[in-house]
């Protein structure tokens, strides 16, 4: 029995190599890297088998977040087993092809990587045990056939199918998103076991059928099902091994994967059965008619394989057990003919320098192995008897037969999958015929040769696999396909079929001759029709890609334009009324619709604290009606709001608020004022006021006088209600016990909240260091530059007295103070220091502390000029910032080391030499890095601002740039 | 006590709001910082007001009875200094475009009062 984490490595295998491709590497290295993991990932495969081959599965589970049911499953059963063995062994042939398929100055590190990923994320797809983890796979391949079909990104052609295959592919998957939550919701886990136990569950449930659409619409996609084909044709811009790839043998085979997947949970009603038979019908029969009248050898098996793909999602459609069979059988053995005819269409492309058919013809005689292998390839295509395509055409007409329903319904789906197969014949005859036989055209490209070696060794793999087949199925691909029918549909539940070759004189054996018989004739009539016609009659007019392209044109250029002329939305003042406006209808319907569930009551008013407010007032007011032409009053004036509110919290039992506000306006007035220097100038009464502002300036002050009222009373309602039970109880009662600290507020901060206290200061230092980048490369406005008027004045006067030198009063400006503060400097350092050191059991803690230390730098730079400060003291606040980060997110790495969740804390007191008895929680640790942050970011942002005066007006260009 | 401070709230929105929807760029930044102050009392104000209750524990656990909700007031120190940091950002990109644009309009566009 192999070991149940072999399933992590096989997942994890693919993605590492790609990782090492990331960087540069040689070809040889990636070549290696590509087909040892492809090799490795196969055996490791094989090596599972004993696990699943009774119907059993083999799962693994990493928990990631069990409380919301998002776990890593790996789950590996016989039908997972199977793809697994397909992406792995067909990624190896591909591999081996793809080194001399690709130019060869092609690095193919950035090729393989991307082909590895895709390796992973595919494997990721068919080893999910839980539905989200599937669609977060199902994405990736989505973006890695994105990246790969744009890998020759200079054409045009493969820039446009990339993109057009995103948002088809991605398109789908954000639906299948959708659908696997609903499928989660009404099974109530997004475990796969338990979905495919709860069918019976999921069928009854009025939310069926959205979620069957939901799921469909990504299948369908994925599978470039009608009407979503037109993505395919257009993705064989991508490189030949990708097509062979993704888009013949695994990626578009995840639609019908899922499909399979889900059948025991979705199928065997009447939606399934129409929407997904009648989707797999049109497709067959659409897919095979156009890719008769294709030019492009990759365009005609581009077709074909939208035909094939139809026809097992017809056959999953049928709801029938032995479709299901079929399915799976025609999956493998579509992917194995179709991936060697493709890389046949290549090694012609290769060696003919062409891949239109009108151009090419002939070729047997110069590339003898590759038109045989190709020749079985496409017979198996066609279904010849003796290849393997015909034992599951067989097993699809038979199904079609017993499928029949009702009178009028009768004999359609028969019908067209004879002429579907009929149409098959004629194209593999087609691509055949053209490629290799007939006349060699006059004017090819390239003198057309036999390709290398290990250029045929992957098709004529291939091509063997579909003689083997064909010949020895009961032996070859029997167990295996037992295996992935029973892991579908239950070990008992896996119906009797035979994989003989010969069955008698059957229904299915007539319509395969008549099919083959009209599929010549076709051919033959039809021969000089095809060559001479650009597209196909009927439907080549309904061009998907035409179609898709006006879709997107309206979708991502129009509607977005017209949206935008409608609505200003690049100018902030009708967006903040609008905002406000908005807030004020929603605020007014909210207390409308709910009325308050208590009585609104008087409470007692402190006149002492109504004349604060009084001032508090009134300081808001003024700065509303000054702020435009006297900026420093108002400025001033906010202060004074902000001075009381400050009053307020300690009235109110809130002594860390207080503190922390206080020192915080401190520090922003501090900022605007080093701000204002570089607004325009602004005097009253110059400009006359018009009417149509005299009326904006009535209508805000309604719109702001209604805004106050329902804050106010909003305000009001919250405070008079009566406090639920919250969790500030929880907190009361272990801050000590758990945290340490006696201060509950520091506690919550450092300790219970630590989470989001450090992101928080990651906002502070991101906020700091954007600032400083805005600074850097500052232009003022031409009228800001010059020196202030009272400078000018003061170097005037200094100028003209003998006795003094220019600059002079600029040195001694604030002497006295200025002396002080310096002295005081070391003062307020250390009451920070105390602040900080008592944070965690009184008032204080890493913010204010951090704060004050700013507070106490930026005196400095104000009393002594930035110059004298930078000379005396190495302010690095940017290192600040970086050590604050690292300690704050060190401390709670650290509690990892301890086998604990991150940022928990320890706690333990100690006694210290002069100090005393002292907590040492950790969290002290983890405030210590936020009291950094707090000092770099705030001194940086000041002092970025204050540099700007600093820094030489642009006259002098050159130097001007590195002043700061 | 709390209709005086809901009657504050109520007024510090109010000329918050107004000065919002002003066009120069330093009454928006007055205006927000008035709302930013009328939002933390707001918030700090929805525990329930105490005066005279103990901020600090005295023992080893406290009741909500005797001591000040500790949860609003470490919500409103955060949105103190968060605060602090989008005014600081808000006055550089302020500056900025007054020299890119020439003018203190926030839509750089000059002309209207």
């Amino acid at each position: 029995m192999p070991d149940a984490t072999l399933p992590s490595a096989i997942l994890a295998l693919p993605f590492a190599a790609a990782l090492l491709l990331l960087r540069p590497r040689g070809r040889r290295l990636a070549v290696w890297l590509m087909t040892g993991t492809a090799l490795l990932g196969l055996l490791l495969s094989l090596w599972l088998y004993p696990a699943i081959a009774n119907g059993g599965a083999l799962r693994q589970v990493i928990p990631w977040a069990p409380g919301l049911g998002l776990d890593l499953v790996l789950r590996v059963d016989g039908f997972a087993w199977l793809f697994m063995l397909l992406i792995c062994g067909i990624g190896l042939l591909v591999g081996i092809y793809a080194r001399y398929y690709m130019p060869a100055d092609d690095p193919l590190a950035r090729f393989f990587a991307l082909l590895l990923a895709f390796m992973g994320s595919m494997l990721g797809i068919v080893m999910s045990g839980n539905v989200i983890q599937l669609v977060f796979f199902w994405e990736l391949t989505s973006l890695f056939s994105f990246l790969l079909i744009g890998y020759w990104h200079h054409g045009a052609s493969a820039r446009d199918g990339a993109r057009m295959a995103l948002v088809v592919t991605s398109g789908g998957g954000l639906c299948l998103f959708a659908g696997v939550l609903l499928l989660g919701h009404v099974v109530g886990s997004y475990d796969l076991d338990a979905i495919l136990a709860a069918g019976d569950a999921v069928r009854a449930h009025p939310w069926y059928t959205p979620t069957l659409l939901l799921i469909l619409l990504g299948a369908f996609t994925k599978s470039a099902q009608f009407p979503f084909h037109f993505w395919l044709p257009q993705a064989m811009s991508a490189p030949t091994p990708v097509s062979a790839y993704l888009h013949s043998a695994t990626m578009v085979k995840a639609g019908v994967f899922l499909l399979v997947r889900f059948w025991p949970v979705l199928a065997g009603t009447e939606q399934w059965f129409w929407i997904v038979g009648g989707v797999g019908l049109v497709t067959l029969i659409l897919g095979a008619y156009a890719a008769m009248f294709e030019q492009d050898l990759k365009g005609v098996l581009a077709y074909s394989t939208i035909s094939h793909l139809g026809l097992i999602t017809m056959l999953v459609g049928l709801g029938s057990t032995l479709g299901v069979v079929a399915a799976i059988f025609h999956i493998v053995n579509h992917a194995t003919f179709k991936a060697s005819l493709f890389m046949a269409a290549g090694a012609v492309d290769h060696e003919a320098g062409t891949r239109d058919l009108r151009r090419l013809g002939g070729l047997r005689r110069f590339m003898p192995i590759t038109a045989t292998l190709a020749l079985v390839a496409a017979a198996a295509m066609a279904g010849v008897p003796l290849l393997n395509g015909f034992l599951s055409k067989e097993m699809f007409f038979a199904e079609t037969l017993a499928a029949r329903q009702g009178p009028l319904l009768d004999m359609i789906p028969v019908v067209i999958a004879v002429a579907a197969s009929a149409f098959g014949v004629t194209y593999s005859i087609r691509f055949v015929r053209g490629v290799f036989f007939g006349r060699v055209p006059a004017g090819l490209p390239r003198e057309p040769h036999e390709p290398p070696l290990w250029m045929r060794f992957p098709i004529g793999l291939l091509a063997l696999a579909c003689l083997l087949v064909g010949m020895l199925p009961a032996q070859v691909i029997g167990p295996s396909l037992r295996a992935a029918a029973a892991a579908v549909l239950g070990a008992g539940q896996v119906p009797e079929y035979s994989l003989a070759v010969w069955h008698g004189l059957t229904t299915p054996l007539l319509m395969s001759v008549l099919a083959f018989v009209a599929g010549c004739l076709l051919f033959v009539s039809l021969r000089r029709r095809f060559a001479a016609l650009e597209t196909a009659p009927l439907t080549g007019r309904f061009s998907g890609k035409r179609i898709f392209e006006r879709v997107m044109a309206v979708v991502a250029a129009d509607l977005p334009q017209r949206i935008e002329r409608r609505y200003p939305s690049r100018r902030l003042q009708p967006q903040l009324l609008l905002i406000v406006l908005l807030a004020l209808v929603a605020g007014t319907l909210a207390a409308t619709s709910a009325p308050f569930g208590f009585r609104p009551r008087w409470s007692s008013v402190d006149p002492a604290f109504a004349l604060l407010w009084l001032l508090g007032a009134a300081c808001a007011i003024g700065a509303a009606s000054q702020a435009k032409f006297h900026r420093l009053a108002a400025l001033v004036l906010t202060g004074g709001a902000g001075l009381v509110s400050c009053v307020s919290f300690v009235w109110l039992s809130a002594p860390d608020l207080a503190a922390t506000q206080l020192l915080v306006e401190v520090v922003t007035t501090i900022l605007i004022l080093l701000g204002l220097r570089w607004l325009p100038k602004r005097i009253e009464g110059l400009a006359a006021e018009s009417r149509v502002h005299r009326f904006r300036r009535r209508r805000d002050m309604v719109i702001a006088t209604a805004a106050g009222l329902g804050v106010a009373s909003l305000a009001y309602a919250a405070m008079m209600h009566p406090v639920a039970d919250s969790i500030s109880r929880f907190f009361l009662e272990r801050a000590y016990i758990e945290g340490g600290g006696h201060n509950v507020v520091n506690v919550i901060l450092v300790d219970f909240r630590g989470f989001d206290t450090l992101g928080e200061i990651s906002v502070l230092a991101i906020v700091a260091l954007t600032v400083f980048a805005l600074l850097r490369r500052f232009r003022p406005a031409a009228e800001s530059i010059n020196v202030p008027l009272q400078q000018q004045r003061q170097t005037a006067l200094d100028a003209g007295q003998p006795d003094r030198a220019v600059d002079h009063s600029l040195t001694d400006y604030l002497m006295i103070p200025g002396l002080i503060i310096q002295l005081m400097f070391p003062v307020i350092l250390l009451f920070g220091l105390h602040l900080f050191l008592r944070g965690h059991d009184l008032p204080g803690g890493g913010f204010v502390a951090g704060i004050t230390v700013a507070v106490a730098l930026i005196l400095l730079y104000m009393a002594r000029g930035a110059r004298w400060v930078e000379t005396h003291l190495r302010v690095l606040p940017v290192r600040w910032i970086g050590l604050g980060l690292l300690l704050a997110a060190g401390t709670g790495l650290a509690s990892l080391a301890f086998g604990r969740p991150f940022l928990t804390s320890y706690f333990h007191y100690a006694e210290l030499p002069l100090l005393g008895r002292l907590p040492l929680a950790s969290a002290v640790l983890f405030d210590l890095g936020v009291f950094c942050v707090v000092v770099g970011a705030t001194t940086l942002m000041l002092i970025a601002l204050a540099h700007q005066s600093l820094r030489r007006p642009r006259q002098l260009p050159a130097t001007a740039e590195g002043e700061s | 006590m709390e209709l005086v401070l809901a009657a504050a709230i109520g007024i510090l929105a109010a000329s918050g709001t107004w000065l919002l929807l002003r066009p120069r760029t330093f009454q928006v930044i007055i205006g927000l910082t008035l709302i930013s102050y009328a939002v933390n009392l707001f918030i700090f104000s929805i525990g329930g007001l105490r005066t005279g209750a103990d901020p600090v524990l005295h023992h080893a656990a406290g009741d909500i009875a005797q001591y000040a909700d500790p949860l609003p007031q470490a919500l409103v120190l955060t949105a103190i200094v968060i605060g602090f940091a989008t005014t600081a950002l808000f006055l550089v990109v302020l500056l900025t475009s007054r020299g890119l644009t020439g003018n203190d309009h926030v839509d750089g566009e000059d002309g209207t009062p």
